[in-house]
């Protein structure tokens, strides 16, 4: 176990994560840098190379590489983590997919940064929407102390036995990557409670030889298929579990769906990631201003938490959706998809308006949420709710 | 395979579908999809085992004496070791009597 | 909570005086954040970076629009872009020049407050090289008040070590003396 110490710290937050890792012990780590994740693997390889941590740091040629030797290790039953962002993603996407339908526990610390082209290396979602629905299990941060945390969350959900999932810490590049900020570490006690040795049954080796990974006749594909479908559903009590028993050793409590002023909100904004934040700044502003609106935080992505989400807005009049995403031809962005299709049918269900901001690293500042949710207020409550609305787009 | 494909479940698939009978493929029998069979000329085998080392299937066996010849219950037919033998004592005869 | 927007050029190390203030804050129980304009790394290309500092946990993520106080590393960036933007009457404007507040011409916004201090001399002298960042801590610190020459000083050796943590100490508060403050 590595020996970085416990208290609070002032430090940019890839260093924070890659403090987490180490401090979970890991066996393997596979990456290739990428801008916004560089510092994140950057500072592993500092720690390994300077023995401080007892890993196979396989700087590889690539990210399909990197997910490769990611899925060898897990697959023996070593602790795995990786790290990567956009073109990174895209290249390893090939076996990102098969990690998750293998059932290969691991880790990934995904700083979401937009796709080319045009080439940007700024912050979006449009990344891990492109692997949406390869089923890994996928939550998102908000701040460092959170994804700190959350790489220890992770690996405890990750290596459940009755999980066995890939999962993916989603973390704003740079909003978040290369931000300096308090973050409160734990020590090594701590850890060895909470995250116990990864056991994995049916790993490879000699002594107990397995197949994994075969081929699958039409007569079998269609079972498989529901075997991860029912793992990931499956998994959701663990995750929360694994976040219940977080919040009882540290104080910092994590749930699915966050809320914030909803109790006797009328409306609420709802955003995923780091746009919680000023969020919760915009709605004390407005609520000075009498404006009775609440903020719900998505934080886990996949799986779902439909009923949570469900709980959480039936009621409310109208919900203003802000994605940092467009599904293309599609109704909008990723997220408002999903709680439209959630809310479809539903008795009391309020009416769902989509912005889409913040694409590539575009700034979208306390004024800016301010007049998004005073817009779509207007919107829902002139009925305007069809499709999606490009915020700040000149022309 | 202790049960055909097309009857196992997704509940008795198993997470991640691994495979966790070992050399469950010799249940697996590929016979059925020969058009031509090998037959050897003992008198003529030199007992070489180069057909033992080309079989693709693995299906060529040694008999007590030190010759070679064809597992049928394997043997997809597909003509390799007739082709490599150096001695010329294989050949590929046709299924239908 | 007070905002600060520093410019300088790229490898300047605006970056680290604002990572250095942020974490003194943090270091003696606060709460701050500090953060590069992101981006591709250019020497020489003017760049921005961002620091806030406040008692409770701070829940903003977006850039600094209306900063409290300004820093500007490069005497020549005050012809080049408006340090001055965003701010209101009686913030603060700290500019690494050789001339007086007087002197300095061309300002967009002149109801705030001017500190001046020539880091470059002071950089030169003590470090060998014109590196100003560190240097121009020792002049926000005393026009600011925001944190102290205590609270930055184990930061700063943590940062550079022991033999140049010194120096740059030395420079930092040749700056803290050496800063005028108009207005």
């Amino acid at each position: 176990m590595s020996e970085i110490g416990k208290g609070r710290k002032g430090i940019e937050v890839s260093i924070a994560m890659a403090d987490a890792v180490a401090q979970a012990d890991v066996d393997v780590i596979a990456a290739y840098p990428i801008t916004p994740q560089t510092h994140i693997v950057e500072h592993l390889a500092d720690i390994v190379a300077n023995g401080e941590l007892d890993a196979e740091f396989v700087p590889v040629e690539s990210e399909h590489s990197a997910m490769s030797v990611c899925c060898g290790s897990a697959a023996v039953g070593a602790r795995t983590f990786t790290s990567t962002s956009s073109q990174g993603l895209a290249l390893m996407s090939e076996i990102f997919i098969i990690a998750a339908a293998m059932r290969l526990p691991m880790v990934m610390a995904l700083a979401n940064r937009s796709l080319s082209s045009p080439l940007s290396i700024w912050n979006d979602h449009t990344d891990v929407m492109m692997v949406r629905d390869a089923g890994w299990i996928h939550f998102f941060v908000e701040n460092g102390q959170e994804a700190y945390d959350g790489i220890f969350n992770a690996f405890r959900m990750s290596e459940d036995p009755g999980v066995m999932l890939p999962v993916a810490v989603n973390l704003d590049g740079f909003i978040m990557t290369h931000m300096v900020e308090p973050v409160e570490y734990v020590d090594g006690e701590l850890i060895k409670k909470y995250l116990p040795e990864f056991k994995m049954k049916n790993a490879l080796h000699p002594d107990n030889p397995v197949s994994m990974g075969c081929f699958a006749m039409p007569e079998i594909y269609t079972e498989a298929q529901m075997s991860r479908e029912v793992g990931i559903k499956d998994a959701y009590p663990t995750i929360v579990k694994a976040w219940d028993e977080w919040g009882a050793l540290t104080g910092r409590h994590y749930k699915p769906i966050e809320t914030y002023r909803t109790d006797d909100a009328d409306y609420c904004i709802i955003t995923m990631g780091s746009f919680g934040e000023t969020a919760m700044e915009v709605a004390d502003m407005l609520r000075e201003e009498g404006e009775k609106v609440g903020v719900v935080k998505i934080r886990l992505w996949r799986p779902f938490p439909m009923e949570e989400f469900r709980k959480s807005v039936l009621g409310k009049k109208y919900l203003i959706v802000l994605d940092r995403a467009i599904s293309f031809g599609s109704q909008g962005g990723p997220v408002a998809m999903e709680l439209r299709s959630a809310l479809y049918g539903q008795k009391d269900a309020p009416v769902v308006v989509n912005y889409v901001a913040g694409l590539a690293g575009r700034d979208v500042s306390r004024k800016d949420f301010r007049n998004i949710i005073l817009e779509g207020k207007k919107k829902a409550v002139s009925g305007h709710t069809d499709g999606f609305t490009l915020y700040g787009l000149r022309g | 395979m202790a049960k055909p494909i097309d009857e196992i479940t997704w509940q008795e698939l198993g997470i991640g579908a691994v495979v966790t009978e070992i050399g469950n493929s010799v249940q697996y029998k590929t016979g059925s999809w020969r058009s031509e069979r090998p037959v050897v000329k003992k008198e003529h085998c030199i007992k070489c085992g180069v057909c033992w080392l080309f079989c693709p299937d693995m299906s060529i066996v040694q008999t007590p004496e030190g010759h070679f010849t064809a597992n049928l219950e394997f043997c997809k037919g597909c003509g390799i070791c007739a082709k490599e033998c150096p001695v010329g004592c294989i050949t590929m005869q046709g299924e239908e009597a | 909570m007070r905002e600060i927007r520093f410019h300088g050029r790229g490898g300047q190390g605006a970056v680290t005086s604002a990572e250095l203030i942020a974490i003194s804050a943090i270091n003696k129980g606060g709460f701050a954040q500090a953060f590069p304009s992101f981006g591709p790394e250019r020497r020489g290309a003017p760049v921005v970076a961002f620091c806030r500092v406040d008692d409770k946990k701070i829940h903003i993520r977006a850039k600094v629009y209306n900063p409290d106080v300004v820093v500007v590393l490069d005497p020549g960036l005050v012809d080049l872009l408006d340090p001055t933007e965003g701010m209101k009457e009686g913030d603060m404007l700290i500019i690494n020049t050789k001339k007086t507040a007087d002197q300095i011409k061309g300002l967009k916004n002149t109801s705030i407050k001017i500190a001046t201090v020539d880091a470059n001399k002071i950089a030169q002298e003590e470090l060998g090289r014109v590196i100003v960042n560190t240097t121009m801590i020792g002049a926000f610190i005393k026009a600011t008040g925001i944190i102290s020459i205590d609270d930055i000083t184990e930061p700063m050796m943590e940062r550079f070590g022991a033999k140049l943590g010194e120096r740059n100490m030395k420079a930092l508060k040749r700056a803290y003396q050496e800063v005028t403050i108009k207005g």
